[in-house]
């Protein structure tokens, strides 16, 4: 076939001579998944209530003795008894102020100094060497300290917080911010930007993935931080009717404390888990 | 003609610097767009990558730079670019303000849609219909929403040469911008290349590995060998095709250069 006048077509559509003899079997291997598979709905509650039920049965099957562990209903009953007579609803937004503000001044302070230590080497050098070092120091082996400081009052609470959070903030978001490709820095020189644009652009959108992953440890690590605050000379908030129910030996109050706590991480963890879907759109990962 | 010493690439954009190009007068033109003397180029102190390349493009003038692995022809886009500073070497340069680069990846940034990476960096104003504009030129007229991921390695491509070109660059700068394409995508790209640059005439420096690709491409192509310019051929083809009777033995020609010895070729 020289010229192109000469090329013929050989067969047209599939090929006629299937092995007539053959089964007419699917033959391959169908592969395993590998990867997590299809979306649950509602996946985010199934553990949650499969925990609630098996409490629940527990106690109605008598196999949780009330003085271990309160039964479900009793609990509901010392919320609504904490509720009506004893201002619980003040005591849950006294602690979720201090959780707040102090997560608040947390995220922002690691979120900066991230970005410092992530973007000039002068930065780094200042500042990751005394996050590292204050990374080997319990947070709440600094409260004494903190107390000697600030007092007993509501700035060393927020203050024990605010340093709780900020470390995981940093260090995943510093960690993002590295991982960035160098290449995609390259770029933007050869477009031309400024060091403003480039890190609105290229290095927080780029560090979002780390910084988002820090922000869930630190919603977790300010409730830690504010059990612990509250131990001390709080006149408000959940630790403090926790501090008082143990006084007078009120279970059932404790474990309500205990569950405020539980659903105050739950849900925090869930709104920053579903802020993840919304600005990671544009990622292609096994989360799908 | 800016001088340029260590590091520092001669670009003529620094105000306080004279005239890039000695005798250089605004609207000259007979000015090439492109101006390379005795550059110079190292990555340690032995051995040199680039050892003398001079080199001229005259605006839209389409040049391919070809050479074996190794031989400096990224070095030497890289410094076109302004991208080398951490190389050490000297020469001069002259290049003109507006200067895009295309890379062999798309380096489309993952976190922006497809429209928000073409016009990226750009002033607003108009630029989301320039933007719009850029991508229907390209093919891509629809896609503006899309993530980058879900675009295939041929459109990625295709929104990183739309990005190049909403900048109206004078000079052009494509570090082999087909080599991670297929065969086919990779003959569309060409015949897109080639209309791009007619109706936008940059100035056009391709590095490439494919010989084909240069002579199809290319008004004229460079050879880089030891560092030097080592041929510098002008492409006369009656069609940009490999059809031409000009095109075997000038691929004969450009394949000897390179060490490809005649028996490899008929292999």
């Amino acid at each position: 076939m020289t010229a192109t006048g000469a090329i013929q077509t050989l067969s047209v559509g599939r090929p006629s001579t299937v092995d007539s003899g053959a089964p007419p079997l699917d033959a391959r291997v169908v592969r395993r998944r590998l990867g997590p598979g299809r979306r649950i709905r509602f996946a985010f509650w199934v553990g949650p209530v499969v925990l609630l039920a098996a409490w629940a049965i527990g106690s109605k099957a008598g196999l949780i003795s009330p003085a271990v562990l309160t039964a479900p209903w009793d609990v509901a009953t010392a919320f609504q008894d904490q509720w009506a007579d004893h201002d619980l609803l003040g005591d849950i937004l006294a602690s979720l102020e201090r959780a707040g503000l102090g997560l608040a001044f947390g995220v922002l302070g690691g979120t900066v100094l991230a970005v410092t230590s992530g973007l000039s080497r002068v930065g780094e050098s200042l500042v990751d060497g005394p996050i590292q070092i204050k990374r080997s120091v319990p947070t709440l082996a600094l409260i004494p300290l903190f107390v000697a400081w600030f007092g007993i009052g509501q700035e060393m609470k927020i203050v024990t917080i605010a340093l709780i959070s900020m470390l995981p903030v940093y260090v995943n978001t510093h960690n993002g911010l590295r991982g960035i490709d160098g290449r995609y820095a390259e770029l933007a020189e050869t477009i031309g930007i400024g060091r403003g644009e480039f890190i609105r652009h290229v290095v927080l959108p780029g560090a979002l993935p780390g910084f988002l992953l820090g922000l869930r440890f630190a919603v977790t690590s300010s409730l830690l931080g504010l059990v612990v605050v509250e131990q001390f000379n709080a006149t408000s908030g959940v630790g403090h009717m926790m501090t008082l129910a143990e006084e007078y030996g009120q279970t059932d109050v404790l474990v309500v404390g205990l569950v405020i706590y539980g659903v105050f991480g739950f849900l925090a963890d869930g709104a920053v888990r579903l802020a993840e879907r919304r600005v990671l759109g544009w990622r292609r990962t096994l989360e799908g | 003609m800016a001088t340029d010493t260590g590091g520092l690439t001669g670009r003529p954009a620094t105000p306080a610097e004279p005239a890039p190009v000695s005798g250089r007068r605004p609207g000259d033109a007979g000015e090439p767009a492109v101006r390379v003397r005795n550059l110079h180029r190292s990555f340690n102190r032995n051995g040199g990558v680039l050892r003398g390349v001079d080199l001229d493009i005259a605006a839209g003038e389409f040049v391919a730079l070809i050479g074996r692995s190794g031989t400096g022809k990224s070095t030497l886009l890289r410094a076109l670019a302004g991208l080398d500073r951490d190389v050490e070497g000297y020469g001069q340069i002259a290049v003109p303000d507006a200067v895009s680069v295309v890379f062999q990846d798309s380096r489309l940034l993952p976190w922006k849609r497809v429209l928000d990476n073409v016009v990226f960096g750009l002033p607003a104003g108009d630029a989301v219909r320039r933007g719009k504009q850029a991508l229907a030129e390209v093919g891509l007229a629809g896609r503006e929403g899309a993530w980058p991921h879900e675009l295939s390695g041929g459109e990625q491509q295709r929104a990183s040469l739309a990005r190049s070109l909403v900048r109206e660059p004078r000079l052009l700068l494509a570090d082999e911008p087909f080599g991670a394409l297929d065969a086919l995508t990779r003959i569309r790209m060409h015949t897109l290349l080639r209309k791009l640059c007619e109706a936008h005439k940059p100035a056009v420096l391709l590095v490439t590995h494919d010989v084909d690709e240069a002579i199809v491409l290319a008004d004229r192509v460079i050879l880089l060998d030891g560092g030097v310019v080592g041929a510098d051929v002008r492409v006369n083809l009656c069609h940009r095709s490999q059809a031409d009777p000009g095109f075997a033995p000038l691929r004969a020609f450009l394949l000897e250069r390179l060490g490809v010895k005649e028996l490899e070729v008929a292999a």
